[in-house]
């Protein structure tokens, strides 16, 4: 069914009866093409580029827990490609420019909205740091501009903007095109629109082991049972290692809890997107309201998705020496998601090592903007065997090479 | 909050210490070849359960040791001097 403003007015009338279920329900093969790991947002992404732009729709997307439930859940939603290196910028911006037509590409609300991201500077070296980043991003064809603390104070007045502010804000640079998404939304589009092109999604599904023959990837043992593809791609984020090791193999990656948090909804006070490279903290509101915000990691590996208290506590410091009015608000929620931090803060896209199966994974803190393009590409290697000209500088195999691409500056938070 | 229990000082916040990641990592001979050298430098099996790992009391005595700890229930299930080997037996988490 097309959601649309005619099938909206068609439910006023017969009571919204007709609503069917957003995928199908299905009965699982013992056999497809190609099988996903992972019902996050870039499994599903790549389970409906697979089948919308290769053809290939006999696939399963398999989903430990619910779809969205991990990390795509978990984040901010903030999108953007204000990154430093040519590589980076173009893979990031390809992204941004896909959620630019998502909503009309999924026939799904996703709730983009592009309201400007300011990097903030709070110091003289902050101002050179951040004329280097915008200078970066438009060498890479990327719209930046440097802005002074007066136009910093118009975008964001909740802002401590005094001389005398624990971070003053002397100016920093904006990136227009950046913003926010409904996190769930996307998940949910792409699931909705994999479906319908025949994609198996199978939630309660925990993958166990892969079945190897002659040393290639034949399928993989499930809580469900097993399940045959020559073909499998893992995009579990934070169990990207757990996965590995039950193939065989390590990968370049640490697991580590990021921790965000909501206030109670309250009435429109910040219409942008805030981020301070000095703390790490990132603030934005959600369109019920809520503020929403973030700095840091838990810098220490854990598969607990919580965080830990004297985290939290830095992260609120840093939030409230931003924005000191915010220190009347309620907390309503906390969580975290495991990231799968590698050491240059730059994907892992491509090949293993072993002969079949595929890896999207080291996206670690900054995953949710880049759903659309590792999809995308990650699609692209499951049904060619050729890694997508964009992807191609992200392989493991640069942890040999010695061709790291580090985008630990541009990540946003201290890893 | 995790209580860190310092080899020098007892247990202490974890906000005092530094995590240095995985411990008994063996450097390779200088001659290696890049795949070990690579291996070396940034593969970790980055275990979920019980994990190796170097701590530092940073804000306290500046000692380095090494925990065993969960990184599912962040449980510590033991500590030990940065020399030493690793207990062969731990409690489970």
């Amino acid at each position: 069914m097309r959601y649309s403003a005619w099938s909206l007015l068609r439910g006023a009338l017969s009571g919204h009866r007709h609503w069917e279920p957003a995928w199908a329900d299905v009965t699982r093969r013992s056999n497809y093409d190609v099988i996903i790991v992972g019902g996050g947002g870039h499994g599903l992404a790549a389970a409906y580029y697979l089948a919308k732009n290769h053809g290939v729709a006999n696939v399963a997307v398999l989903e430990r827990g619910w779809i969205g439930g991990g990390n795509t859940g978990r984040n901010t939603t903030i999108v953007r490609s204000n990154y430093l290196f040519p590589e980076s910028a173009r893979l990031y911006d390809f992204s941004l420019k896909l959620y630019e037509s998502l909503s009309q590409e999924l026939n799904f609300n996703i709730m983009l909205s592009q309201r400007a991201l300011v990097m903030l500077a709070h110091s003289r070296h902050d101002l050179d740091s951040m004329s280097r980043w915008a200078n970066a991003m438009r060498m890479n064809g990327i719209a930046a501009e440097l802005v002074t603390a007066a136009e910093v104070g118009a975008m964001a007045p909740a802002l401590d903007l005094s001389a005398n502010a624990r971070l003053p804000v002397l100016g920093g640079f904006v990136q227009r095109r950046a913003g926010t998404a409904r996190h769930d939304a996307v998940a949910w589009g792409y699931a909705r629109a994999a479906s319908a092109l025949g994609v198996h999604i199978i939630q309660n599904c925990e993958v166990r082991g892969f079945i190897l023959e002659s040393g290639k990837v034949a399928g993989v043992d499930t809580s469900q049972g097993p399940i045959r593809a020559d073909r499998v791609g893992i995009a579990a984020a934070g169990h990207s290692s757990v996965l590995a090791k039950l193939a065989g193999f390590r990968l370049p990656v640490t697991s580590y809890a990021l921790q965000a948090m909501v206030s109670e909804p309250i009435k429109p006070i910040l219409d942008t997107v805030v981020l301070s490279p000095g703390t790490g903290a990132y603030v934005s509101q959600s369109d019920k309201g809520e503020i929403v915000m973030g700095a840091m990691l838990d810098l220490f590996p854990s598969y607990a998705q919580r965080g830990s208290f004297a985290v939290k506590q830095a992260i609120i410091a840093a939030v409230l020496a931003l924005f000191p009015s915010f220190s009347r608000l309620q907390l309503l929620r906390q969580w975290a998601g495991i990231v799968d931090v590698v050491h240059d803060s730059s994907p892992i896209i491509g090949p293993t090592p072993v002969p079949g199966l595929y890896i999207n994974c080291g996206w670690g803190t900054g995953g949710f903007k880049a759903i659309p393009a590792g999809g995308w590409t990650l699609a692209h290697v499951l049904a060619t065997g050729k890694s997508h000209a964009l992807a191609e500088p992200f392989q493991l195999q640069r942890f040999i090479d010695g061709r790291l691409i580090d985008e630990a500056a541009a990540s946003g938070i201290a890893h | 909050m995790m209580r860190i229990p310092c080899i020098c000082c007892g247990p202490r916040d974890e906000n005092e210490f530094v995590c240095g990641g995985t411990t008994h990592i063996q450097r390779p001979a200088l001659d290696a070849s890049d795949a070990t050298w690579g291996r070396y430098l940034f593969f970790r099996d980055n275990p979920k359960g019980v994990h190796l790992e170097r701590w530092r009391h940073a804000q306290g005595c500046g000692r380095w040791f090494n925990l065993a700890r969960s990184t599912v229930t962040h449980e510590v299930l033991a500590v030990y001097a940065m020399t030493e080997r690793p207990p062969t037996e731990l409690p489970s988490p």
